[in-house]
């Protein structure tokens, strides 16, 4: 989210510049602008600039519910790019959602709010240490886990399916902590 | 919402044979291995038995650990009958045992077997016995003989005649196959009862031998199924929202202890097998699971992570007496008890490693039994005397069978793929 305000903000302030400089300049008073910018206007205003500042005159007038707009564009890409993200590790005989995956689960419980129509799989998995069957349940407590974090923001229970397969679909096959951490997880799918 | 789910189950079988055949490894007895001479069995003229009989026998005593079969070169004589043998022969050579006998055609498609059993240092007959079987049956009869020797030295039953089921996976065309296998204890005369695409899991044997219980994934989701063994014919028990695992019978075999998480998270479970009659056993928001009867049917086994980590629990099966069992270590689970009750065996967690270990209820008093490392499912031969695990060798998981004291046995590879969840086999006479 951080992310998302601070791009948001990056291009606000870049609009304001631009729609700043591309006024017709010289009739002006001196310290009109902010400090930052007068300097370049004293240059001579729009002849350094060209005059060429339609771009810059229409985003003058942006109204709020534009500006508002820009700013949900912006964060449904981020948000889509988020979800792009289907896969959340776990440690070693825990259930606990690790926090690196909290944003991109409330991208797919938003989404899933959003989309009464869709629905997801959360499949459960084990690494292949310890015995089979509780590995499975383990994988059940991992996938519920997921399944609250996505309902707690916003999906609802009955879009979401859950499965344990434990340890019996390693991601990748191997038998040292590389293999274990990528093994740990539970995967979303959309249906 | 419902994906169709394209599952490869060719059916259950009565039995499809060979590809699942486990190759056998013996790797050492115990110290005291009773030193034993199976000589040769004498054949009729001309006749070509389709197995060689005493061969068995002598792997077969090997096999258990506790006997140090002579090598057939390091013989004096080649005795097939009681007449013929000279105690000092053997005396010589340190053997304690000495097994003699002959194989003959029996009329019909009958073979049948003459067998005599001395104690060198008495210089005694102790056992003599003819037995026959069906001409492509010698291996039952081979096994059979063991049992009766076995049990004439020992005083305890053999489990030469029992059977193991387990699951190989392998890789065909880029695709997991599981198979469900029943065979001997030596890995030969395998079977496949089932084939899928899905996780098999968990397969318990009935009490009488003529049943497995398991679970598989073939429609999608887990659920338990009940197999017979004479005719493939099978009936789906259980298959509840969530978890269905982790059957085990009930010593008379009327019901089954199971894990389902129907009610939210996973607990025990007793249902009857005639009437589907569920009642809920544990009753924990941790994982209660991994259950096994006592053999008199008093209490039950679990592993629950209530404490923090999977521990091992005892419970009256009425539901009293909640006995945390296990303190060793952070990781103790899927316990199995011996055949006279007194001890467990269990999954139990020492620095990185998964070991079997073994506790005698009573005192707590707790043995690691093996040295491999990633071990899980042990099951206990009907003799208490054996145990068969699961563990890793060359980056394949093979079976290992040991001695329930300790020592390592024998290794059982599939020639393929890796091969795990062993069940030893009540007796099954």
């Amino acid at each position: 989210m951080i992310r998302t305000y601070s791009k948001l903000f990056a291009l606000l302030v870049a609009m304001g510049v631009m729609a700043g400089c591309s006024s017709t300049g010289g009739t002006q008073e001196e310290g009109a602008y902010g400090s930052d910018v007068s300097a370049v206007d004293q240059e001579g205003g729009s002849e350094v600039y060209g005059g060429e500042g339609s771009s810059g005159v229409s985003s003058q007038t942006m109204t709020d519910e534009e500006r508002a707009a820009q700013a949900e564009q912006a964060a449904q890409q981020e948000q889509a790019a988020m979800r792009k993200i289907t896969t959340f590790y776990f440690d070693f005989d825990t259930s606990e959602i690790k926090s690196e995956s909290r944003d991109v689960l409330i991208a797919h419980a938003k989404y899933l709010a959003a989309n009464p129509n869709r629905s997801v799989r959360l499949e459960g998995h084990a690494d292949e240490r310890g015995t089979k069957e509780y590995n499975l349940a383990l994988g059940e407590r991992r996938a519920k886990a997921v399944e609250r974090f996505l309902v707690v923001n916003g999906a609802s229970r009955d879009q979401i399916e859950t499965i344990s397969y434990g340890e019996e679909k390693p991601a990748v096959m191997g038998h040292d902590e590389s293999a274990y951490a990528q093994n740990r997880r539970v995967e979303l799918i959309y249906q | 919402m419902m994906r169709v789910i394209v599952t490869m189950v060719l059916a259950a079988c009565i039995a499809l044979p060979v590809h699942a055949e486990l190759m056998i490894r013996i790797t050492e007895g115990a110290d005291n291995a009773i030193p034993v001479a199976v000589v040769p069995f004498g054949k009729a003229d001309g006749f070509q038995p389709s197995e060689n009989i005493s061969q068995i026998v002598h792997e077969d005593l090997a096999m258990s650990g506790e006997f140090k079969p002579l090598a057939t070169e390091r013989m004096l004589s080649l005795p097939t009958n009681g007449d013929d043998v000279f105690y000092r022969d053997w005396r010589l050579l340190g053997q304690k045992y000495l097994l003699v006998g002959q194989v003959q055609p029996a009329g019909g498609d009958k073979v049948s077997a003459r067998y005599e059993l001395f104690d060198v240092n008495r210089e005694k007959r102790i056992m003599g016995e003819t037995a026959s079987v069906a001409s492509n049956n010698l291996r039952t009869l081979a096994h059979h003989i063991s049992d009766k020797v076995y049990e004439a030295i020992t005083g305890n039953k053999g489990v030469f005649s029992t059977r193991i089921a387990y699951v190989t996976l392998d890789m065909e065309n880029g695709k997991r196959i599981y198979r469900l296998n029943v065979s001997d204890v030596d890995g030969k005369r395998a079977s496949v009862r089932l084939k899928s695409s899905e996780p098999i899991l968990s397969p318990a044997w009935s009490p009488d031998g003529k049943k497995l219980a398991y679970v598989s994934f073939e429609t999608g989701r887990p659920a338990i199924y009940i197999q017979e063994l004479a005719n493939g014919k099978r009936t789906r028990i259980a298959q509840f929202p969530g978890l269905n695992s982790a059957p085990a019978w009930s010593p008379d075999g009327d019901s089954l202890l199971m894990t389902l998480s129907r009610d939210g998270n996973a607990e025990v479970y007793k249902m009857d097998v005639a009437s589907r009659k569920l009642t809920r056993m544990t009753d924990h928001w941790a994982i209660d699971t991994e259950p096994d009867w006592s053999p008199d049917g008093d209490s039950f086994l679990f592993t629950s992570d209530r404490s923090g980590g999977p521990q091992i629990y005892m419970m009256d099966a009425d539901g009293g007496d909640l006995r945390r069992l296990t303190f060793g270590s952070r990781y103790n689970a899927r316990p199995r008890f011996s055949p006279d009750g007194e001890h467990i065996f269990y999954v139990h967690q020492r620095d990185s490693y998964f070991h079997i270990a073994r506790m005698n209820i009573e005192s707590g008093e707790e043995t690691i039994l093996t040295r491999t490392k990633l071990d899980e499912s042990p099951s206990v031969a009907p003799n208490g005397r054996l145990l068969i695990y699961a563990t890793q060798e060359g980056g394949k998981s093979v079976l290992a069978v040991i001695s329930a004291d300790g020592g390592s046995n024998y290794i059982l590879p599939s020639r393929f793929g890796d091969v795990r969840e062993p069940a030893w086999s009540p007796f099954l006479n």
